[in-house]
């Protein structure tokens, strides 16, 4: 039988100092993906494996781990397109690890939290009118699914410890910045509080997004260049205080 | 209860981890947030209960749209036009006050969803874009390209997270307590830490969604394993419609890894054909006025029979065809199908056919709900969303179900929190609880069956037997397999311990799923006549006698089947819809 050989990190973290790899193998199928081939272990191998799936479809954004070193989705990972004889799977290393391939991801909600709401003008006439080229920009955002695979890859969260936020949190922000109706403007907080200046924009990100979103380009560098243009930018600078001056004139 | 209560605040005890709060709500799908969000605008403390992580509920797999009669696109739809859809493709078994207030009120829904910072698609004037759906009379689904559901989460979780409502993810409940008549409480077994929860409210919220997961080839996410069911039925609620399961027209069929990934009928919606394999568009033969976009019933039962005929694919499907529509457009309209098809199949929608067929989407059965308020039978316990029955009867409009979560969340969450206002927190004998601790701690030993044995032997039964054409002798054969595994279900046990151990978690979920199973057998078994979503090809006609809601029991020995009346439809609204023909 032609088989898959898969080689998964395992640790119960309460009671084990270290981890080791172990190796399953698997019966081969056509189309499979590596979360197919977890499955099997899951189900025939061995039950007790920690393994954290939910829709197999990449659209919830459970399954994210490190194939082969990068961060993925095991459901979206075929197994045809991985070099090697052996595909070795663990558990994304940038998060506290709770057993095997699953992590504690919830300090993500924590950081969403503090991230200020959608706050909409106050007294538009209802029901709203929104053309479908505002919402083009805000949509991008949108598409994330929240795997985190982004924060996972981050060199700043992964290696230093600062108070970044991390790139799903400032597609967050660029998401409500970019709504054609929001009131705020969360750059001034994304680079005060969520440390948004760590990032020296290796792209990275950009690279591990299953909905490829152009997290560097479009959400990071314009929330970097909006709190530029509001604090230093002397020509802005420069209008406002005109501004200010014919108001009061 | 078995012994005299006591003051749980006395209890000093390290088994498990005590939580109070007003309201209680399992599962936080689209229906579970909704219900939270109001519960707590209504001044009440709110705890919502997650199975998987915050945001993942399966509720993020809806595709296609919300069905709201605003009319932005067809001026002429109306609550009225939209009701009368509803209470047709029910095939006159729904709760008519149900799909009245669905009608209604759905388009506040989605424009509130709007203000939360939902941003949906638009028509040339700005307005929410609306688009054509199955057996809808006007183009009627607000949609965000086809990634509705996702942008409902995500908008919900956001009001959530700003809002001062507990939340506890991977958090598997397994049994509802009771205060004498009353559920006020529940025992969770937090998944991500192994420890054990005892929760006290004062209303109890189900919101768990369906139970595809019983059935081998389904559209439904790892979570829909019918889980709210169980609860209900064990503490005293009555189920209904059960019988009734919605076959999706179209699901992927390959690779194996995704069979049964739902392909959403916006692809119909927006012009997409069905061909056999010798080229014909049969649809003009089941269906000749409405075509692909009939109700998703005869669209489901036409496939089946193309494929069962010998004009399927290569890879035992029926051909999906848009390419006509081109590239850009396929592309803006259909952004997740196109990189569904190109990253699991490899195939480039926008130039090659998709292979498609039939596969289980959704229960339009569930627990039995009072229309204004969602309570069950069982004081302090409510439900929405797709577990609980009576809107869709014995078929589910599409986009139905996102309006659905909506409408009844709000309204669950309302009817909770008013109900928790007149009562306080009850008391259980920590017997009960303990009790339950260690039934959950017994299924962790090497000595048991495998508990994904025992699922996958139901799902294959399931598969088999109780499919899209029914008849006795499958059912006697899958209702004969069923009460087997319910015994075998005795012996399930998984080594490992209590943290984020699956195999447990599936010897949990086996129960419900086992109930869940057996109501629809015996339903099916019951209902002899083809209404809706239910054909038997032993009795393949309607008949008239059997306009009649099935409704299931927790009896002294074993599962209690009644026929009921549909409720008495008032004649102003009886006169909107139209005259059912046998």
């Amino acid at each position: 039988m032609d088989t898959v050989k898969v080689s998964v990190f395992r640790r119960d973290p309460a009671v084990e100092k270290e981890g080791k790899f172990v190796d399953y193998e698997v019966p081969r199928e056509d189309g499979m993906v590596v979360l197919d081939a977890m499955k099997y272990i899951e189900r025939h191998l061995d039950p007790s494996m920690s393994l954290r799936w939910n829709c197999s479809a990449g659209k919830c954004g459970s399954c994210s781990a490190e194939i082969n070193h990068k961060p993925s989705l095991m459901c979206k990972t075929r197994v045809d397109s991985l070099k090697g004889d052996k595909i070795k799977v663990a558990p994304m290393a940038a998060f506290p690890l709770i057993k095997d391939l699953v992590t504690d991801v919830s300090e993500n909600w924590a950081l969403l939290k503090k991230i200020p709401k959608f706050t909409p003008k106050e007294g538009l006439e209802k029901p709203w009118r929104i053309s479908q080229v505002d919402i083009e920009r805000s949509k991008e955002f949108k598409k994330c699914i929240e795997c985190f695979l982004c924060q996972d890859v981050c060199h700043v969260i992964r290696d230093h410890s600062t108070d970044y936020f991390g790139p799903r949190h400032v597609v967050k922000a660029a998401s409500l910045d970019m709504h054609p109706l929001d009131t705020l403007n969360r750059s001034e907080f994304m680079n005060k509080d969520a440390g948004l200046g760590y990032c020296n924009i290796t792209k990275c990100c950009s690279e591990v997004c299953p909905e490829e979103i152009h997290i560097t380009d479009n959400a990071i560098i314009p929330e970097k260049e909006r709190a530029v243009n509001i604090s230093y930018d002397p020509i802005a600078m420069f209008l406002r205080s005109r501004k200010q001056r014919r108001a009061k004139a | 209860m078995s012994e005299q209560p006591i003051e749980l605040d006395e209890i000093m005890n390290a088994q498990f981890i005590k939580h109070e709060t007003d309201v209680l709500i399992i599962g936080a799908g689209g229906a579970g947030m909704r219900a939270a969000i109001s519960a707590f605008d209504s001044g009440s403390s709110v705890t919502l209960l997650s199975k998987s992580l915050l945001g993942k509920a399966h509720t993020v797999m809806a595709e296609g749209g919300i069905a709201a009669a605003l009319a932005n696109v067809d001026s002429k739809d109306s609550w009225e036009t939209h009701f009368a859809d509803t209470m047709e493709e029910g095939v006159y078994i729904s709760n008519y006050r149900m799909a009245e207030l669905l009608a209604k009120e759905a388009p506040d829904r989605v424009r509130e969803l709007e203000e939360y910072g939902a941003l949906f698609d638009r028509t040339p004037e700005g307005t929410i874009m609306q688009r054509a759906f199955g057996a809808h009379t006007y183009r009627r689904l607000c949609h965000v390209g086809d990634r509705t559901g996702l942008e409902i989460i995500k908008t919900l979780e956001d009001q959530i997270l700003h809002r001062d409502i507990k939340f506890f993810d991977e958090m598997y409940v397994t049994k509802l307590l009771k205060d004498g008549n009353r559920v006020a409480g529940a025992v969770g077994l937090k998944l991500n830490t192994g420890e054990f929860y005892l929760f006290r409210s004062k209303a109890v919220i189900i919101a768990t969604g369906g139970c595809g997961r019983i059935y081998k080839v389904t559209s439904n996410s790892w979570e829909s394993t019918g889980d709210g069911l169980g609860l209900a039925y064990e503490a005293g609620a009555e189920l209904m419609d059960m019988e009734m399961i919605q076959f999706h027209p179209t699901g992927m069929v390959y690779p194996p890894g995704v069979k049964g990934l739902l392909v959403t009928e916006g692809v119909r919606g927006e012009g997409g054909i069905l061909l056999n394999s010798k080229g014909e568009r049969f649809m003009q033969q089941y269906s000749p006025k409405k075509m692909e976009l009939d109700a998703r019933d005869i669209v489901a039962r036409a496939n089946y029979a193309e494929i069962i005929a010998g004009r399927g694919t290569p890879h035992g499907g029926v051909y999906l065809d848009i390419t006509h529509k081109g590239s850009d457009f396929i592309k803006k309209k259909l952004p997740s199908m196109y990189k569904q098809f190109l990253d699991f199949a490899g195939v480039d929608i926008t130039k090659e056919k998709m292979e498609v067929a039939p596969t289980v989407h959704y229960q339009m059965g569930g627990i039995k709900v009072d229309p204004e308020t969602t309570a069950t039978n069982v004081p302090g316990l409510f439900a929405s969303g797709e577990v609980a029955s009576g809107l869709h009867g014995a078929n589910r409009l599409g986009g139905n179900s996102l309006a659905d979560i909506l409408v009844f969340g709000k309204r669950s969450g309302d009817g909770a929190s008013s109900f928790s206002k007149t009562v306080s927190l009850g008391n259980f004998a920590e017997s009960d609880v303990m009790k339950e601790i260690e039934r959950v701690k017994s299924l962790t030993n090497s000595n048991g069956t495998n508990p994904y044995d025992l699922g996958a032997s139901l799902e294959e039964n399931m598969s088999d037997n109780v499919g899209i054409i029914r008849n006795e002798e499958a059912l006697k054969k899958a209702l004969k397999a069923i009460l087997g595994l319910k015994e075998d279900s005795k012996k399930a046990a998984v080594p490992g311990g209590l943290k984020y151990n699956k195999g447990l978690l599936q010897a949990l979920e086996l129960p419900s799923m086992l109930t869940a199973s057996e109501a629809i057998v015996r339903g099916a078994l019951e209902r002899k006549e083809s209404r809706g979503a239910h054909a038997r090809s032993d009795f393949p006609k309607k008949n008239p006698d059997m306009r009649k809601n099935i409704i299931y029991k927790k009896g002294e020995d074993g599962m209690k089947l009644e026929w009921r009346d549909v409720p008495k439809i008032p004649d102003e609204l009886k006169k909107i819809i139209p005259q059912e023909v046998y």
